[in-house]
């Protein structure tokens, strides 16, 4: 038994395989009734959480800073999403995609621009950075009418369960395409010792400015098919608690790991369905979670390691592996 | 011959503090040269100004003859200047293969695009650098090492693979800042022995700052000496053992405490 | 118009010496420990409501000074406790884990009090207060009290810092916290008497903040204590002068934004001064570039 599931571990060919199958389960959920609306609709939450929960783990995992701006990305792309399935687009087949794709880049921009403050601030005041961003961008939407202001949008529902496995998965490839590049390699080496990195010649600043934008163009991906699905999107949805809930993910599965953000999303988002009944108190329960995780096991649980099957076959055995 | 680094009038103030000023030093193409003084003379001081880590108050420090004051420390490993730190700097949670791809990475050319879609080049690419830093790793005895996180290897492989990481970037000029810090005498005779072999085998001009006399002398072509920020003598070995200036500030005291 | 400015400034030094007050805390905790402490804010916050409890629940009236000093023991108190119970295992951890720890302390104190507590509640007037007229100037005993116990306070605080063996012994540490064992200072007592003179003041503000605006709820640490953090960075984080500094800057800026634009761009306004100053003079007025060893 153990045998077996070890040369699943190391077969190359599960992966592509467990993708392929869950990419017609999705299909099949979409145009039979498998599972009802409600647990469609966590589905769809737990590919969200994944896409946000890795792209963040690029910035604070891999590269070892703190953001608590996650949640500002995800507004930036849920609400040029909206404008454009609201204001600008007729609907057709190519709405979502359009929708999705603009308001990742809308937000990979603004990534731009925070990875800029980046070169000369790190660490806490690093951190303070990202915070502003996130309050400028809630107390920014407020105020811009266009927008609906306090009030929110209400953008159609598009998102469906094959969409948001699509993206989950274009999402982790690339971000694991990314990690074991020289690019992901000199982001690692920024989080080690950025001096050292310098040193070494290591372009830190192409390495910031990629970690930046590719972050925060999914965390506007995960902002965009959000918005599309949840029908109501207003300020308050992209405040401080959406970003600390990112941050439980991350710190929960496992810094540096895509299995781990894997992990981390899949037990948070069923996790908090679960604690439903417990309304505001479940905003006490999951920073006391990571409070807890920061004491007992700062890294989560996959920190730093990660599966055979995300690795490149080149990498298979450069690598620590659990 | 040509000088490779030229260090020209250089100050550094940090506040009210010089902790050099008006340093002169020269280094020859192909040459090992030795920088030398008590202990807070200013020398790792110095390295960090030639890496771009501080900024010069005042002077010029030229690399192949082209001014690199002030350039970003990044660039200035770009343009061929490798170092070590003196208390070792290494991504201590990556392996030790990893820890010397991240420097030969500079040789790699593909794009985030090509990377993130996983293009053709950069498997080649990505194949040569596993290739290449493997072979790196071997006459340094890292071999068996290299899946190894390399924060957890003993300290005397840890200071042979940040040599190995420096050599990874390709330099023409490699700064070494006391790389026998804490070995024993028959290490140190090992160490003069293996850096002259890392000069010649990789076509690569020393610098190093370095305690141990019989080091210096044995391999240094040339020789620094330092004192309060200031160049107080330079020459070749011979000479330095000779003024009088260096034994009083230097020798003379740490003699004393060797023998 | 200008009396209209003169009437401003003074709501300004109101709000401002609110500010200074709880910028002390972060500030101080930043200089012995070089950590965010995100909970002081909510610590301001439980300041507010642990004065409405003994001001409402207690059958007998206490007088103002004593309920002051209750509410700054109480929040005091429990600023240590956080840093005994969440801080100090983290010590040695790397810096990103206790600003996580300090973030999620925070939230876990706010959402705590949204959920015992989730709407407005309304400070009772503790304080009788009246209005003065200086030619056309009004200013109310009650903002003369706060602006008052506010300067008392920091007076207090500077004497402590400046004249006595636990301000020496504070400093020492905030200027090299690793030889200052050697020299037999007990540096987590003076870490928790930090936390503990920090938070006090923190709670004294979160009361003195619900005497002068009475509506209170769990949200005010957000919307005033981290407010009151951007004036430390004003000021420069760490640096005690600038905290009071920048609370007094940062709280004229926003009274005059709010005078002469439109309200609702109050948090915008703040938070991109913060921007600012970090994109441009990231250690403040009065702060220092810590040194780096290579």
């Amino acid at each position: 038994m153990r045998a077996f599931f070890e040369s699943l571990g190391r077969s190359r060919m599960a992966l592509p395989i467990l993708v392929v199958l869950g990419f017609a389960f999705c299909v099949a959920c979409e145009f039979l009734p498998i599972i009802n609306t409600y647990t469609k609709g966590v589905l769809i939450m737990v590919g969200i959480n994944i896409i946000l929960c890795a792209s963040l783990n690029l910035v604070n995992g891999y590269m070892g800073e703190f953001s608590v701006g996650h949640a500002g990305f995800m507004a930036l792309g849920a609400y040029a999403s909206a404008v454009m399935t609201i204001k600008w687009l007729p609907a057709s087949v190519f709405e979502l995609p359009l929708a999705v794709l603009f308001g990742g880049t809308v937000a990979a921009a603004i990534g731009f621009l925070l990875a800029l403050l980046s070169f000369k601030t790190r660490g806490d005041y690093l951190a303070i950075i990202t915070l502003a961003f996130l309050m400028i961008v809630k107390s920014a939407v407020e105020n811009i009418e266009y927008l609906g202001g306090p009030r929110g949008m209400t953008p159609p529902v598009l998102t469906n369960l094959p969409w948001a496995f699509f993206w989950v998965v274009v999402t982790l490839w690339i971000i694991r395409n990314l990690v074991y590049s020289k690019f992901g390699r000199a982001i690692t080496a920024i989080r080690e010792d950025e001096i050292a990195a310098n040193a070494m010649g290591v372009r830190v600043r192409e390495a910031k400015i990629l970690a930046f934008s590719t972050s925060a163009f999914f965390g506007g991906v995960a902002g965009a098919l959000y918005a599309q699905v949840n029908f109501f999107i207003d300020p308050k949805s992209f405040d401080i608690v959406r970003s600390t809930e990112i941050l439980v993910m991350v710190y929960l599965g496992g810094v540096a790991s895509l299995a781990g953000s894997i992990l981390g999303a899949v037990i948070f988002t069923l996790l908090f369905q679960a604690l439903q009944d417990l309304g505001t108190w479940r905003m006490v329960v999951m920073p006391l979670i990571l409070v807890l995780l920061m004491i007992f096991r700062p890294r989560g649980i996959m920190g730093m390691k990660e599966l055979p099957w995300f690795l490149p076959k080149r990498e298979l055995f450069t690598k620590r592996q659990p | 011959m040509s000088a490779l680094l030229e260090i020209d009038n250089v100050t550094k103030r940090f506040g009210g503090l010089c902790a050099i000023s008006k340093c002169n030093v020269r280094v020859m193409e192909g040459h090992a040269h030795g920088i030398i003084g008590p202990n807070g003379a200013g020398k790792t001081t110095l390295f960090n100004l030639i890496t771009g880590i501080y900024k010069p108050t005042e002077g010029d420090i030229r690399f192949r003859g082209e001014s690199i004051a002030g350039l970003r420390p990044g660039r200035i490993a770009l343009k061929g200047i490798g170092r070590t730190f003196q208390n070792i700097r290494l991504c201590k949670n990556l392996t030790v293969l990893d820890n010397v791809r991240i420097a030969f990475d500079s040789q790699l050319h593909y794009s985030p695009l090509e990377a993130m879609l996983r293009l053709p080049r950069l498997g080649r690419d990505e194949r040569r650098s596993i290739d290449e830093s493997m072979k790196l790793l071997e006459p340094f005895g890292l071999t068996p090492h290299a899946h190894a996180v390399a924060g957890d290897m003993s300290y005397g492989l840890q200071r042979k693979l940040e040599i190995a990481r420096a050599l990874a970037l390709k330099p023409r000029l490699l700064l070494l800042d006391e790389p026998a810090a804490g070995l024993n005498t028959g290490e140190t005779a090992a160490l003069t022995e293996f850096l002259r072999w890392v000069k010649s085998e990789f076509q690569v001009t020393l610098v190093l700052i370095e305690h141990h006399m019989h080091l210096v002398m044995n391999l240094c072509d040339r020789i620094t000496v330092l004192d309060f920020g200031q160049t107080i003598a330079e020459g070749t070995p011979a000479e330095i053992r000779e003024n009088p200036r260096v034994i009083d500030a230097y020798l003379g005291g740490t003699e004393v405490e060797q023998g | 118009m200008l009396y209209y400015i003169a009437q401003q400034t003074i709501n300004a030094i109101q709000l401002g010496s609110i500010y200074a007050l709880i910028a002390l805390g972060y500030s101080m905790v930043y200089g012995v420990l070089v950590m965010i402490n995100f909970a002081h804010s909510d610590l301001f916050m439980l300041g507010a409501f642990a004065c409405l409890l003994l001001a409402t629940m207690l059958p007998v009236q206490l007088p103002f000074v004593v309920i002051l000093l209750l509410v700054m023991a109480i929040i005091g108190l429990l600023g240590a406790l956080i840093e005994r119970v969440a801080y100090r295992p983290l010590r040695g951890a790397p810096r990103v884990s206790a600003i996580i720890t300090a973030l999620g302390c925070g939230l876990v104190i706010q959402n705590t009090t949204l959920s015992l507590s989730p709407y407005p509640k309304y400070m009772p007037e503790l304080f009788n207060s009246r209005t003065l007229t200086f030619s056309g100037l009004t200013i109310t005993t009650l903002q003369i009290l706060i602006i008052g116990i506010s300067f008392g306070l920091m007076v207090a605080l500077d004497f402590l810092i400046r004249k006595t063996r636990y301000g020496m012994a504070m400093r020492a540490i905030s200027f090299d916290v690793r030889t200052v064992p050697l020299m037999g200072i007990p540096v987590n007592r003076i870490i928790s008497l930090t936390f503990l003179v920090g938070a006090g003041l923190g709670g004294a503000a979160g009361m003195l903040y619900g005497l002068a605006y009475p509506q209170i709820s769990s949200g005010i640490g957000i919307l005033i204590g981290w407010k009151a953090f951007i004036a430390a960075v004003i000021g420069g984080i760490g640096s005690i002068r600038g905290a009071v500094l920048g609370g007094f800057l940062l709280g004229l800026v926003e009274v005059m934004a709010v005078a002469f634009t439109d309200s609702s761009y109050r948090d915008l306004i703040a938070y991109s001064l913060l921007l600012l100053i970090l994109v441009f003079k990231p250690y403040g007025l009065l702060g220092q570039a810590p040194n780096q060893k290579v």
